[in-house]
């Protein structure tokens, strides 16, 4: 029992990664009718977000130490933290600590701009081309956007800790009422989910109880309607890349303890998380959500040690191996609605 | 020539001379010059201009004709690989029967996995193929490993069986070649202060590029290429005409994946080793990038692409800062400085971001790839109407 | 005993009875069109007939086999071809491949393999492929991209795919449907041409009256997705029914 629920635990952290990302895509590809390739790009550029603020934070100067010298007898220089001198030491200090979740707030407007420029510098003239164009052109564009983040940052993933409260584990077995030490989860991973789980409820209630939600809903139903009502649908659809872009950058944020940056790991996330909304149905919220925790866990599962001593390599496969039954029995994914992209 | 038509015939014969002058080509610039780094006539490059060449010539027979995208092309040439080094330590170093099996087995592969993901189109048709590759990827890096070589990737070792070519003799790891001819064999022809390299590898992989050529010539003219191109034109107009596309697209599925089988086969037979990542998902990819960067659908574009794409990754990659520097040395300091900082970021490790703007620019600007824009261009100096930059795909005229 | 006997069929989509004990008989050699409002289930019972859809009950038979449960690739060599209701044609090739296509489905089967061969060397299948845009008044646009044309000889091209085939049936879905004047006049006078050379049965599906009645031997009239009444041309025209159900609220 508690071998289970450690494992599900431990799924899901990434799963909420692939939620994150999967509800992305799928908000893109429901509304804009587009397939975008470069959107784990987005998600690597939020997890920038946080390395560029913790550095920003920590930009300091040499400053003398009065009254000490160093064995060669010149003055004593120490680095000071220029946030240590705007903030006074200790809040100073506690800011430099909490970059990674500071780094939020820096990052929405960042990631929506860069969605909202995106999206009207390339992705609306892509519009009307064949899907086959649109994969092309974002994944050219997610090379790109890679490469000059590796040439700011290096090719070297970049550890960015966590606030010191949240590092460590936790005995999560005792809390729950098992024996201690059968259940130790990191607390990051917990926060991660939470998280995860504020946005997916956010995004959730922002297009279940706005105006503009619902029209968003109403276009992912029947686009061309919405558009014949008159209801100016191009600004819209500008704002919800913003918005998807804001998605995947602050799962990308809040990733960044767990696996350190590195400029390919857009890449990595994206080719599993569009496994991820076609499990969980193209064009279906709830369906990529339950898809990334799904896979997520299933993937934590199948890395057991029992598991693989069955079936080898299988925590290499599985998600792949899911992703295919499903599309072969299933064509609609779990949750997928009739006639979206269906062959 | 070759139950070809005149303009076919006649582009065949231009690759070929193009491919069997390549070392002087490739060479325009003498040794030890400051243009010599653009040189790329050294045998390594060279194979790889025709290898990569085949595998894109197979893609676009998927791609091109029936616009079916695989996104997991690169598992077929890592299968082929690993098939030919196979053959290489349990039965004889000659190429052929490696390069035989390496065809045979991508092809079953190609079959299977094409059987599997033509069930479906579009865009869950790329994301199967793309499956298909990681699974095949993650699996040969760990599972698999005593198939594979796992990380380390797979090797010949010295008391390797070699059932045909009897007991190893010397304590040298024998060498991949061609009844006698050792494919790393090269002859250098030295003309004042040119160095032109003559390599038994490369045009052992050029003839083989060109009779791909060939075939492929073949197909795009047959009715069978016809079918593929009704494919990607109306297939419901095609089921409603009689025809099961299923067959037509899984044909040209396999035979793709043969071709990427032979150029993973050769790349074997140039250097016998074989590691997964050929094999990972961005190994699929570049030959996407090779295909639409030529011109999709048209003969030769493939072929250019690859070039232009292996091109960039051996040269552009080589310019470091101080060749700039040396380049715009005539320029007053400040100015030069300037100058290369701005290009800087695009050459040397920097060239996949040259490649990511060029392949946009491709595709927002250019669908038809270099090939339409050497047609548009043409067009510009009045050779030749705008309007034929379909010439390469469609039929020729009566 | 007709060509093509439909029996006792219905189809349900979720709650919408689309078509309810529909029973056709088309005999051999003759044009029977199907007309009816909106919504009568025409194009259900079409497709029904072609293998895009299967009915929930009934049978149909065509030329003494039942088509139900074959694809429609299957259906098509068993020699049923269908024109849409917008042409359907393969744009990115020229007029003379589209021609081919169909000759070597017929010739062929559903799938033959000839990769090497050119297109060119297939003299036979050319010839037919000629002579059958030479009656459809189109063989000096065979080498245009078939994409670049207007509606009027896509249509015709489509028409031409379909007869090149020499179907025993011909199904018509609104042949003329946004078509001008002159251009309907055309197909009609296409179709009645075809008619009375070849040995071949139409089943016609069309609104405008004008082209139902100078082709039709037969109609059926459908209604809330059965037929109504099936009779000539002649009587249908003063029937009080079908002018209550669909020419009262035309005229």
């Amino acid at each position: 029992m508690d071998a289970i629920i450690l494992q599900i635990l431990n799924g899901l952290d990434k799963g909420s990664a692939y939620a994150l990302i999967a509800l992305g895509l799928t908000l893109i590809f429901g509304t804009l009718g587009v397939v975008n390739f470069a959107h784990g790009a987005l998600f690597m550029i939020g997890a920038f977000c946080a390395v560029t603020l913790s550095r920003v934070l920590s930009l300091s100067h040499k400053v003398e130490v009065p009254g000490e010298t160093d064995f060669l007898g010149n003055p004593m220089m120490r680095d000071v933290p220029y946030a240590y001198e705007i903030f006074g030491e200790s809040l100073g200090a506690g800011i430099i600590d909490w970059a990674v979740p500071l780094s939020i707030l820096f990052a929405i407007p960042v990631m929506i701009l860069i969605g909202v420029i995106m999206e009207r510098g390339l992705i609306k003239h892509f519009y009307k081309r064949p899907h086959a164009d649109q994969i092309l052109v974002t994944f050219g564009l997610a090379i790109v956007l890679q490469e000059i983040i590796k040439y700011f940052y290096g090719a070297n993933p970049i550890p960015t800790p966590a606030p010191s409260a949240f590092v460590g584990s936790f005995d999560f077995g005792a809390l729950v009422g098992f024996d201690p030490g059968t259940i130790i989860y990191p607390y990051w991973r917990l926060v991660y989910f939470a998280f995860a789980a504020v946005i997916i409820g956010a995004v959730f209630a922002f297009l279940q109880f706005t105006t503009f939600g619902m029209v968003v809903r109403a276009g992912m139903a029947d686009r061309e309607t919405v558009g014949l009502l008159g209801i100016n649908i191009d600004k819209r659809f500008t704002i919800m890349f913003g918005l998807a872009a804001a998605v995947a950058g602050l799962a990308g944020v809040m990733y960044t303890p767990i696996n350190s940056p590195n400029y390919h790991m857009g890449m990595d996330f994206l080719v599993l998380s569009f496994v991820v909304v076609v499990v969980g149905g193209m064009g279906s919220l709830p369906g990529a959500v339950l898809a990334g925790f799904l896979l997520g866990i299933l993937e934590s599962f199948a890395s057991m040690r029992e598991v693989i001593a069955i079936i080898p390599g299988i925590n290499q496969v599985i998600i792949y191996l899911v992703a295919i039954i499903i599309l072969l029995t299933r064509p609609r994914g779990l949750m997928g609605r009739k006639g979206v992209m269906e062959d | 020539m070759f139950g070809l038509d005149k303009k076919d015939a006649s582009l065949l014969l231009i690759v070929a001379v193009l491919v069997a002058f390549a070392p002087f080509l490739l060479n325009p610039f003498p040794e030890g010059s400051a243009m010599a780094q653009f040189n790329a006539g050294y045998p390594d490059l060279m194979q790889r201009f025709v290898i990569f060449g085949i595998f894109a010539i197979g893609f676009n027979i998927l791609f091109g004709l029936t616009g079916y995208l695989s996104f997991g092309h690169a598992a077929f040439l890592g299968v082929g690989s690993y098939a030919a080094v196979w053959m290489f330590k349990l039965l004889s170093m000659n190429v052929i029967p490696a390069i035989i099996l390496a065809v045979i087995t991508a092809g079953v592969f190609a079959l299977i996995i094409g059987y599997v993901s033509l069930r479906r189109s579009g865009i869950y048709f790329s994301i199967l193929t793309l499956a298909f590759a990681q699974m095949s990827f993650a699996l040969a890096y760990s599972v698999l490993t005593p198939i594979t070589g796992g990380e380390t990737g797979l090797q010949l070792a010295l008391d390797d069986p070699r059932i045909l070519d009897g007991a190893n003799q010397t304590n040298n790891i024998p060498v991949p070649g061609f009844f006698g001819m050792e494919m790393r064999d090269s002859t250098d022809l030295v003309l004042g202060n040119w160095i032109f390299t003559f390599n038994v590898g490369y045009y052992f992989a050029a003839i083989i590029m060109l009779i791909s050529f060939y075939v492929s010539i073949r197909i795009f003219r047959s009715p069978f290429g016809m079918m593929l191109r009704a494919v990607k034109s109306n297939q419901q107009r095609l089921n409603y005409t009689g025809l099961n596309p299923r067959p037509y697209t899984l044909a040209a599925f396999v035979i793709s994946g043969m071709y990427a089988g032979l150029a993973g086969g050769l790349m074997a037979s140039m250097d016998p080793l074989a590691g997964a990542e050929r094999m990972f998902w961005t190994a699929s990819g570049e030959v996407v990038l090779m295909t639409i960067l030529g011109g999709v659908g048209t003969l030769i574009g493939p072929v250019l692409g690859a070039g232009m794409i292996k091109y960039m990754e051996n040269i552009i990659s080589k310019i470091n800062a101080d060749i700039l520097h040396s380049w715009f040395a005539f320029l007053p300091d400040g100015l030069e400085d300037l100058v290369v900082t701005m290009i800087y970021p695009f050459i040397g490790k920097g060239w996949h971001l040259t490649l990511g703007i060029v392949f946009m620019l491709v595709v927002i600007f250019l669908p038809g790839g270099l090939v339409q824009g050497g047609q548009k261009l043409a067009g510009l100096f009045g050779r030749k109407k705008a309007e034929d930059t379909k010439t390469a795909t469609t039929e020729p005229a009566e | 005993m007709g060509i093509l006997e439909v029996k006792d069929v219905n189809k349900r989509f979720g709650g919408l009875q689309a078509l309810g004990d529909v029973n056709l008989s088309v005999a051999e050699n003759t044009c029977h069109a199907i007309i009816g409002p909106n919504g009568a289930g025409k194009s259900t019972l079409l497709n029904c007939l072609v293998g895009k859809l299967i009915p929930d009950t009934g049978s149909v038979m065509f030329d003494g086999q039942s088509v139900l449960g074959r694809t429609p690739f299957e259906i098509n060599q068993m020699g049923i071809s269908r024109v849409f209701q917008t042409p359907e044609i393969f744009g990115d090739l020229t007029v003379m491949e589209n021609m081919l296509i169909p000759c070597f489905a017929r010739r062929d089967g559903s799938f033959a393999l000839h990769g090497i061969r050119s297109v060119f060397s297939e003299g036979e299948l050319r010839d037919q492929a000629e002579q059958m845009l030479e009656e459809v008044n189109m063989l000096d646009k065979r080498n245009m991209h078939s994409a670049s044309m207007s509606r009027g000889d896509k249509r015709r091209l489509e028409m031409a795919m379909c007869l090149v085939q020499n179907p025993k049936l011909l199904l018509l879905d609104e042949p003329t449907a946004g078509m001008a004047r002159a251009d309907t006049n055309n197909t009609i006078d296409l179709l009645k041409e075809i008619k009375e050379k070849r040995d071949i049965t139409i089943a016609i599906i069309e609104h405008d009256m004008h082209v139902v009645f100078s082709l039709a031997d037969r109609i059926t009239v459908l209604a809330q997705g059965t037929p109504l009444v099936e009779d000539t041309p002649e009587n249908i025209k003063g029937h009080p029914k079908v002018k209550e159900a669909y020419l009262g609220e035309a005229a």
